[in-house]
């Protein structure tokens, strides 16, 4: 049985079904609201897995399913070697969402990767701690900011509400996800540089860990064509 | 592949071997305060180093070095002199090389105080004595001589701290010297800010509340700095064309101080440079180094952990690639770090590790 790891709940969860629609495979949940079962209809040997979307990258990379959907940003964020460990077979178009740097609007001396670098440089002259960045995209932004050469920073872990982070003073930057940027506009804050940390959108990841037996491919095989005969 | 109590064993013998040879042994901590730590390497380390919490504590590191604790614990004892030979487990992640131990052995030596020639030769020494009959090379490298071509660049000292800090992130570096020594307007870069701040304009009226820790006066401070730096003339193309040539010195060491000496009538400050690697070359001649063999890179060390600021060396497997195999044993000098870690007072320093897996395979390899 190949099993499908979808978001339980949401607007990710409805355009998921959508999408799968479009290509001819209906999932749908079954039950009363509250549980959480599935079933797929118009394609063989499949079974729906509902599951937080924040969860489906480690799944993944467990084996523990097969195929799943979610954002390249919690892939990326969550797995070690991500593309060892799943690979995208398709991307869905939706989810978008940009993973930025911001720092306050009236820092109007910093509009750079290599301005951000200085100041942090000079920041931490000053007040003698570096300069902090809130985030929950700690692999990422870390990664990102060791391959441009920014030092003198440390992150703060924020699980939400990021964006108050720098007005509360416990940081004075932040990396978090943006889709259209009236959070940060709202918090006195703007993005940094012209390209984001990472582009993110919901993508069908394929589990490279899983067991595939003759039946899960077959199965792979038949959403593969549908994927593709939409495209 | 020896096994675990084999490696162990070497660890602890090559440990007493530099006893033996003058270093007092020094036990210390696996659990390592994460800040301090922190606060050397900068958050990459967080990358590299395993992480755990401790209720009372705060957080803590598994130790991925014994240099830091090492320091600290010599700069406690407020000696100048002090020469410590340790061994035992090291942890690193290895994300990049999952193939590698994520925790190994290392036995280590650590040189306080004294003559800095001196000790350089000493330490490498030392770590060669135990290498001996390995089919391993020596490569060495001087940090100290880009810090010096750098300090001896025709400009500002902003510009100059600004590329002493990226020495360790050779890409930011070549950024910044671009920057410095291109001939293109800077003001203009800024669409017409500096300009403004030069004519006394508020530029912070209409930017937007003050929000977090860093003040309208530390955003106005670095404008200053960006007008007068915009002013400051290109860095001479000369100078930066010398650079290059000392980050892509290769050949024998002993064939190198006398480039540095001719390099040093464009850079002058460079005729120190060279003058301190002379002292080193005689000081290892003097404990039986064979020269000849001993090689130099000018960017040797430029990518490792950002504390080594002289003289450089790494033990290498002959005929081995050096992406595939770890170095056998690798050192430096580091007279920075004990001036952090020791609250401004300064001891020059300089140490190095074996890495006894390395070593046993290679004997191993030989039989």
């Amino acid at each position: 049985m190949l099993k499908l790891g979808v978001p339980s709940k949401g607007r990710l969860m409805e355009q998921t079904f959508e999408w799968f629609a479009e290509r001819g495979i209906q999932l749908a949940r079954t039950g009363s609201d509250r549980e959480y079962a599935g079933a797929v209809t118009g394609v063989e040997g499949v079974e729906l897995v509902l599951l937080s979307a924040g969860e489906i990258p480690r799944e993944l990379a467990a084996g523990r399913i097969h195929l799943g959907v979610t954002g390249s940003d919690l892939v990326r964020e969550k797995l070690a070697r991500w593309d060892a460990t799943v690979e995208s077979l398709a991307l869905m178009g939706f989810g978008h969402a940009d993973l930025i740097l911001a720092v306050p609007k009236f820092w109007v001396d910093v509009e750079t990767l290599s301005d951000l670098d200085a100041a942090a440089a000079a920041f931490r002259a000053e007040h003698g701690h570096r300069l902090r960045i809130a985030t929950k995209y700690h692999r990422l932004v870390r990664d990102y900011l060791r391959q441009h050469g920014v030092a003198d920073y440390q992150l703060v872990d924020s699980q939400g509400a990021t964006e108050g982070t720098v007005k509360n003073g416990t940081a004075e930057a932040i990396a978090d996800i943006t889709s259209t940027g009236e959070t940060l506009r709202a918090n006195h804050l703007k993005i940094l540089g012209e390209d984001p940390i990472h582009a993110s959108q919901a993508n069908l990841f394929r589990s490279l860990t899983a067991d595939w037996g003759e039946a899960e491919l077959a199965s792979l095989a038949q959403i593969d064509g549908m994927v593709k005969a939409a495209a | 592949m020896p096994d675990r109590a084999a490696i162990r064993d070497e660890a602890h013998r090559l440990r007493r071997a530099f006893e033996a040879a003058g270093a007092e042994p020094f036990e210390g901590a696996i659990l390592q305060p994460a800040d301090t730590l922190l606060d050397l390497y900068g958050e990459d380390i967080r990358g590299r180093a395993y992480v755990t919490a401790d209720p009372l504590r705060g957080e803590q590191m598994l130790r991925p070095d014994f240099t830091v604790s090492v320091v600290q614990a010599h700069m406690e004892s407020g000696r100048g002199e002090g020469r410590y030979a340790y061994s035992g487990l090291i942890f690193r992640q290895q994300e990049e090389n999952p193939e590698r131990p994520s925790e190994y052995f290392q036995t280590g030596l650590e040189i306080f105080g004294g003559d800095p020639a001196e000790a350089d030769a000493e330490a490498f020494a030392m770590i060669r004595d135990q290498l001996d009959g390995l089919p391993v090379r020596a490569i060495t490298g001087d940090i100290g001589v880009l810090i010096a071509a750098v300090d001896g660049l025709e400009t500002s000292d902003i510009r100059k701290a600004a590329l002493r800090r990226h020495l360790w992130r050779p890409e930011r570096f070549k950024a910044l010297l671009a920057r410095y020594s291109s001939t293109e307007d800077l003001a203009r870069l800024r669409g017409g800010l500096l300009a403004k701040v030069k004519a006394g304009e508020d530029v912070l009226a209409e930017a937007g509340p003050e929000i977090g820790l860093r003040s309208p006066a530390e955003v106005m401070a670095r404008l200053g700095r960006l007008v007068a730096d915009a002013e400051e003339p290109p860095i001479p193309a000369e100078q930066v064309a010398l650079l290059d040539r000392i980050l892509r010195l290769r050949g024998a060491a002993w064939a190198m101080a006398a480039p540095l000496r001719e390099l040093a009538g464009v850079i002058p400050s460079l005729a120190e440079a060279a003058t301190r690697m002379e002292a080193r070359l005689a000081a290892l001649e003097a404990r039986g180094i064979d020269l000849d063999t001993l090689e130099f890179e000018g960017s040797f060390g430029r990518t490792t952990l950002e504390y080594y600021d002289g003289f450089v060396f790494g033990f290498l497997v002959d005929g081995q690639s050096r992406d595939n195999w770890p170095p056998v044993a690798s050192g430096g000098r580091y007279d920075e770090m004990t001036r952090v870690l020791g609250n401004g007072r300064p001891v020059p320093a300089v140490g190095g590790v074996i890495r006894p897996e390395q070593v046993l395979k290679l004997r191993e390899a030989q039989c």
